[in-house]
């Protein structure tokens, strides 16, 4: 098992102006959970479920409050272990213009693997490797600046790939995006985790891009509340719409044919799905 | 006739090795109490442009009408019409200061000159209209969560009673239901109070699901502009840059070329489903 989750609890105090604490805030309340090596895994929950509380204990930028986190083994709780932790569990987060340093594509991507004392030559080679990868490599030389969101996304997974990390996570890296941008960096992480076999944890508030997931979370209020495939989760349309989830547009088509009548199965994800339903009514 | 843009040219850093032309002869007229959305793929020039409209940039050429006068005319009262063209940047939150969140609001209309008693009135108003929850309004802002703290800001817009309020991708990383719920409210801004609004998204969907018209911006002009519908039967043309149709459209478009006999310029879920049940007779 790459990551696992046993009973993880997280709370931070909650302080006045004056820094007074004035409460306990359970951001992340009994999660157990088990990620194998190779999966991609989406996770879902409105704004200040727990999902970038969550997101952040994985690779030890914060640490439980109760209950332990193992990557790879290694429990995130021991000081030596943070170091290793971080190496192979890499993240990209939400805003491509605050992760950005290097004044040079190339040099932005060599920050990291620089930081770990990588030899100079092979600095190279993972740089070349990793923006060839993301499809960035004829870019190397370009200002950061004059990119657009979605190639400045691309460069900030390549600055991790370059890491050689086990493990992606996404921290509502497409959010800010737009649908050509969203696309870019959606179609990089189903090839990293297809040929490079790394493991990819998505955070997303948008439902069509969970499609491609092998398993998806749900969390609410701090817990995992449903897990399952795609398929599986979102059959569950009114538990979704409780938690204040939306369905893939597919899938909220389907429910509207189905509620007026028409006999299609639940959790249709896909518009091939769709038609070949269809054809049945016919 | 609110506000017209009349052959609009915008150079960033003219006469340097940086220059850039982000608005080119841009020709725009937006009137009173409509519901405009406005879209472009990153750096299209949409943010250049709506800074253009309360008189934050001056442009290289050509003029700015506010009802009818040329706000960069000689003695015209610029911080009026900041006052009457309210404009919420991306990521308002992260202009919030003070030490409350009442406090915070009242900060526009006392700027504005008004009396304390006045703005107090301004800002209990704007946050109700906002819905925000009558707990929270003593809370520091920065005890907030991301969906709350953004629409504290927009309150801070609203209590300078605008006549016009544009939002630079106000939903940006909100999830489903706090965007619906944005949207919702601008919507009946507009509906009961007769405020103009302008929308800038990257989401397909809000523009087609909430906007009266849609312009399209690319590389500093104007690429489309009429009803949703006008602009979304042409995706092909928006999908060359990077944009798209919402996402029923797509899924319409998969159907009629499966042989369903159905119209594909549809774009909300309960028209699309009102399609499907013709074409199947249900």
């Amino acid at each position: 098992m790459f990551i696992e989750t046993k009973n993880l609890v997280f709370e931070y105090i909650e302080r006045d102006e004056e820094g007074n604490p004035t409460g306990v805030k359970r951001a992340v309340d009994d999660v157990s959970l088990q990620v194998k090596k190779g999966e991609f895994i989406a996770i879902l929950g409105h704004n200040g479920s727990g999902k970038s509380t969550l997101a952040k204990q994985l690779n030890a930028l914060l640490y439980p409050t109760e209950g332990s986190v193992f990557i790879d083994g290694m429990d995130s709780a021991e000081d030596e272990n943070v170091i290793p932790i971080r190496q192979k569990v890499g993240m990209v987060f939400q805003n491509p213009d605050n992760q950005i340093i290097g004044t040079v594509v190339e040099e932005d991507v060599a920050f990291g693997p620089e930081n770990l004392g990588v030899p100079t030559d092979e600095i190279r080679q993972r740089v070349d490797e990793s923006l060839k990868v993301l499809g960035m490599y004829d870019l190397r030389l370009h200002s950061p600046n004059h990119l657009s969101g979605g190639q400045k996304q691309r460069v900030a997974i390549a600055g991790v790939v370059a890491m050689h990390p086990t493990c992606i996570i996404l921290d509502e890296s497409t959010a800010m995006l737009d649908p050509g941008g969203r696309a870019e960096v959606i179609r990089a992480a189903r090839a990293l985790n297809d040929v490079e076999e790394i493991t990819v944890i998505l955070i997303t508030h948008y439902m069509d891009e969970i499609i491609y997931a092998n398993r998806v979370f749900v969390m609410n209020e701090g817990k995992v509340v449903m897990q399952g495939s795609p398929e599986e989760v979102f059959s569950n349309v009114e538990t979704l719409r409780a938690l204040r989830l939306d369905l893939p547009v597919v899938t909220q088509l389907a429910e509207s044919l189905r509620e007026s009548g028409v006999k299609i199965p639940s959790g249709i994800l896909t518009t091939e799905r769709l038609i070949e339903e269809l054809k049945k009514c016919r | 006739m609110s506000i017209i843009l009349n052959h609009v040219s915008h150079i960033y850093s003219e006469g340097t090795a940086d220059e850039v032309r982000a608005l080119d002869d841009v020709s725009l007229e937006i009137a009173d109490g409509e519901f405009l959305g406005l879209i472009g793929h990153t750096g299209s020039g949409k943010s250049t442009l709506v800074q253009h409209m309360n008189a934050l940039l001056k442009p290289t050429s050509g003029q700015v009408l506010y009802n009818g006068e040329d706000i960069w005319a000689k003695g015209s009262d610029k911080a009026r019409i900041r006052s009457k063209v309210g404009l919420v940047f991306q990521y308002p939150e992260y202009q919030l200061f003070e030490t409350d969140v009442f406090t915070d609001v009242c900060f526009g209309p006392k700027n504005l000159g008004l009396s304390r008693v006045e703005a107090e009135a301004r800002a209990y108003e704007a946050l109700e209209r906002m819905n925000f929850p009558k707990e929270r309004w003593y809370m520091s802002p920065f005890d907030l969560s991301g969906g709350q703290k953004r629409r504290v800001a927009i309150a801070g817009v609203l209590a300078m009673k605008p006549e016009v309020l544009i939002l630079d991708e106000p939903t940006a990383g909100l999830d489903p239901y706090g965007r619906r719920e944005l949207l919702d409210m601008l919507k009946g801004l507009q509906r009961d109070e007769g405020l103009t609004v302008v929308l800038i998204s990257h989401c397909m969907d809000d523009v087609a699901g909430y906007a009266d018209r849609a312009v399209v911006m690319e590389k500093g002009k104007v690429f489309m502009n009429g009803t949703p519908a006008e602009v979304f039967f042409r995706h092909r043309e928006l999908e060359e840059i990077g944009l798209g149709a919402p996402s029923v459209t797509y899924i319409m478009e998969k159907l009629a070329a499966a042989g369903f006999d159905v119209k594909t310029d549809v774009m909300n879920v309960e028209d699309a489903a009102k399609e499907i049940r013709g074409c199947l007779r249900i």
